[in-house]
């Protein structure tokens, strides 16, 4: 491996304070290194804090999110967001509260309009009892993180869908869905593209040719009518887990051409290295010389191609649900959340169902800047 | 350069061949065809029809058929005598006249949001390599950033909100609702130039940030090669020495999209077009899936495919002819 021809044979007697910088470096594995230089990029740390933080919420959805996501009040519907305030004069101290709702009829149109009453408070807390669940299906329990302190009082954050539920634990819920889409699905084109990016540059000569033509092949077939047509090809009565991996196969056979192409890109560079046709020289097998010494010298590249790769398909998954032919309302994803502000008079009473809309692009960003980050730092030995 | 252009060819026609015949699969794929869609549409009116009804359309669209034999007639109609089929959705009428009466829309956005992607896009990527880590660097890099983590359509349904919020219209559509059956005049042209320059806009977008990326990328690469400093070391003047030859390296993109403005003719930025309601060939692709319009869809799905892989040869064709050593790979494999 590589670390191997970085580490000095024997540790240097007197440090020289000259080379002392160098000579950490080249005592230093290539992933330390890779860390050294991607700490550097302020933008790809804090996209990274940002990505990590999104995956605890997918972890942790049931307790952070204030109710399930089958919690409705058709009373409630379109209720506009409410803001946390803080009093202070409260006589046990400190205390939290949001305005409560005032409900009036249009008097032309009939329709109920909410809005915020500021004589009316409804009480928050830490740790209220809410509605039962089941953490990780096993553990039953019924407190959540942060809500209402009463559990018949209604809290709306970011305000309530048209079924009168409440948008923000419904996007916390669709993190669930619509973050693990996105790694799924890489995981398995990243296995499709480096068996036949692999093969392909690795071999060359006919298998090469063979798999060229395939990723040229699908290439060829525009994606957003196969795309439909795939999808309109799921049976509609497949549940929603069922549905959840159909599009998730969908994505990955879709995407594992471009990281097929790059892994190929990067045998074919390497075939031609030193350490290579040492190994070869010495004798190694082409298995030991695939797995020992090509597959280590290149996962930072793939890494990097990886990150880069996670965005596209969250997005993908976004506008596939956001047109109707992804997942389907019960299934909750941030998609299927955007589908009900497909209308603009919708928008126009409830401009706050576009929220989800936000977090796709929060994370999508933040993923962004970490592959980004991880693409400068992929070879730490380039100045 | 003749044996190269006829091996790429050859390999078309099998590619295209293949395509016809996966996209016609997967067409099929869903259970039931268009007859069922009728059918349950019908239910759902509370009509029924009966069997012998079903079947005889059945027959008339040739659906009782087997796949290869549907895919036979298919195919060998529109090889033969350059018809599509008809669409079963739209009182079969011809599948090529639906789509021509599209193209012309379409045409014009995607030309349109190509020439705004080129016009913004290279600017900005030189000046932003040439200017690596200014503040111009870094707003350009939060803006490519930004275009591309926002998905379009939630950009256009943000604008469309807007629009309606603030001037009180809204922006989809072609028209506006005076001008949508009058007669063309001055009027109605420029109504219609008011209604489409936010959809080239938000489809722009994306296009542009990546572009902007990849050009900064390219030009960071060349910028600091030997042969630029050769250059100014023998004295030749900044401006000289960038547009010569790194920016001249950092345009291979522009000649690697140029193929895609094939296809896109055709394609009619489907996703935006839905949201903002524009009669481009887009809305009318989605409908042929949601109603399993074999023909129509299969004819898209095909068109779009050959467009794609023209497209493809034009842009390499491009490239070779723009960058020597591209050309002299060609000639000599």
């Amino acid at each position: 491996m590589l670390t191997r021809n970085h580490k000095p044979a024997a540790p240097p007697a007197e440090a020289d304070p000259e080379l002392e910088f160098d000579a950490a470096a080249a005592r230093s594995s290539p992933w330390r290194l890779v860390w050294r230089k991607f700490r550097k990029h302020k933008l790809a740390v804090a996209g990274a804090v940002v990505v990590l933080l999104a995956y605890v919420v997918v972890v942790f959805a049931e307790f952070l999110a204030p109710t399930s996501t089958s919690t409705s009040d058709s009373t409630l519907t379109y209720a506009p967001p409410q803001m946390v305030k803080v009093d202070l004069s409260w006589s046990d101290g400190l205390q939290m509260y949001v305005n409560g709702y005032r409900t009036e009829r249009d008097p032309e149109t009939f329709e109920q309009i909410h809005t915020l009453d500021p004589d009316l408070r409804v009480p928050l807390r830490f740790l209220p009892r809410g509605d039962s669940y089941e953490m990780w299906g096993i553990i039953p329990w019924d407190r959540h993180l942060f809500g209402a302190a009463h559990a018949k009082d209604k809290v709306f954050l970011l305000g309530s869908d048209r079924q009168g539920r409440d948008l923000l634990s419904l996007i916390i819920q669709g993190s669930r869905v619509s973050l693990s889409i996105g790694l799924i699905g890489v995981a398995v084109s990243f296995l499709l593209g480096l068996l036949f990016g692999g093969v392909s540059g690795y071999y060359g000569g006919a298998p090469d040719t063979l798999i060229q033509r395939v990723i040229e092949f699908l290439m060829a077939i525009p994606t957003l009518p196969l795309w439909l047509s795939l999808s309109a090809a799921v049976p509609a009565d497949w549940g929603p887990m069922m549905r959840y991996f159909a599009i998730t196969t969908i994505l990955s056979v879709l995407g594992w051409t471009g990281l097929a192409r790059v892994v190929r890109g990067r045998f074919l560079s390497l075939r031609e290295e030193d350490f290579v046709t040492a190994a070869r020289l010495d004798g190694c097998g082409r298995i030991r010389i695939i797995f020992r010494h090509m597959v280590p010298s290149m996962s930072s590249h793939v890494i990097a191609s990886l990150t880069m790769a996670v965005p596209a398909m969250i997005l993908g998954e976004t506008a596939m649900s956001f047109l109707g032919l992804g997942l389907q309302s019960p299934a909750v994803s941030w998609g299927v959340l955007l589908q009900e502000a497909q209308n603009v008079r919708t928008l126009e009473t409830a401009p706050w169902l576009l929220i989800p809309g936000v977090a796709v692009f929060v994370t999508v960003l933040a993923m962004n800047f970490v592959g980004d980050g991880l693409r400068d730092s992929a070879d730490p030995y380039k100045q | 350069m003749l044996s190269f252009l006829s091996r790429r060819v050859m390999w078309m026609v099998v590619t295209l061949w293949a395509v016809s015949l996966a996209s016609f699969f997967i067409i099929s794929l869903p259970p039931g065809d268009y007859v069922s869609t009728l059918q349950a549409e019908a239910e759902s009116r509370g009509e029924m029809m009966s069997d012998s009804q079903l079947s005889a359309l059945r027959s008339r669209y040739g659906l009782d058929q087997s796949f290869l034999a549907q895919y036979w007639k298919w195919i060998s109609n529109i090889v033969f005598h350059g018809d599509f089929g008809q669409a079963f959705a739209w009182n079969s009428r011809p599948v090529s006249d639906l789509i021509w009466d599209r193209v012309g829309l379409s045409f014009f956005l995607s030309v349109s949001t190509l020439l705004f992607i080129w016009a913004i896009a290279f600017p900005i990527g030189i000046f932003s390599a040439v200017r690596q880590y200014s503040p111009g660097d870094y707003l350009a890099t939060f803006f490519g950033f930004f275009g591309m983590a926002v998905p379009e359509f939630l950009l256009a349904l943000v604008f469309m909100w807007a629009g309606m919020r603030f001037f009180g219209t809204s922006p989809g559509g072609l028209f506006s609702p005076e001008y949508q059956d009058a007669a063309w005049n001055l009027g109605k042209v420029l109504d219609m130039g008011a209604h489409l320059w936010l959809p080239i806009v938000i489809i722009g977008l994306s296009g542009t940030a990546g572009l902007i990326r990849i050009t900064r990328a390219n030009l960071l690469d060349e910028l600091y090669k030997p042969y630029v400093v050769a250059a100014r070391a023998r004295g030749m003047p900044e401006w000289k020495l960038l547009l010569k030859y790194p920016v001249r390296m950092s345009m291979s993109p522009f000649f690697s999209t140029v193929g895609w403005l094939l296809p896109g003719l055709i394609s009619g930025e489907t996703i935006i077009s839905i949201v903002m309601s524009l009669p481009t060939t887009g809305p009318l692709l989605l409908s042929g899936v949601e109603n399993q319009d074999m023909y129509l869809v299969g004819s898209f799905v095909l068109i779009l495919s050959t467009l794609t892989v023209i497209g493809t040869l034009i842009s390499d064709l491009a490239l070779a002819w723009w960058d020597p050593r591209i050309r002299h790979r060609y000639e000599g494999g």
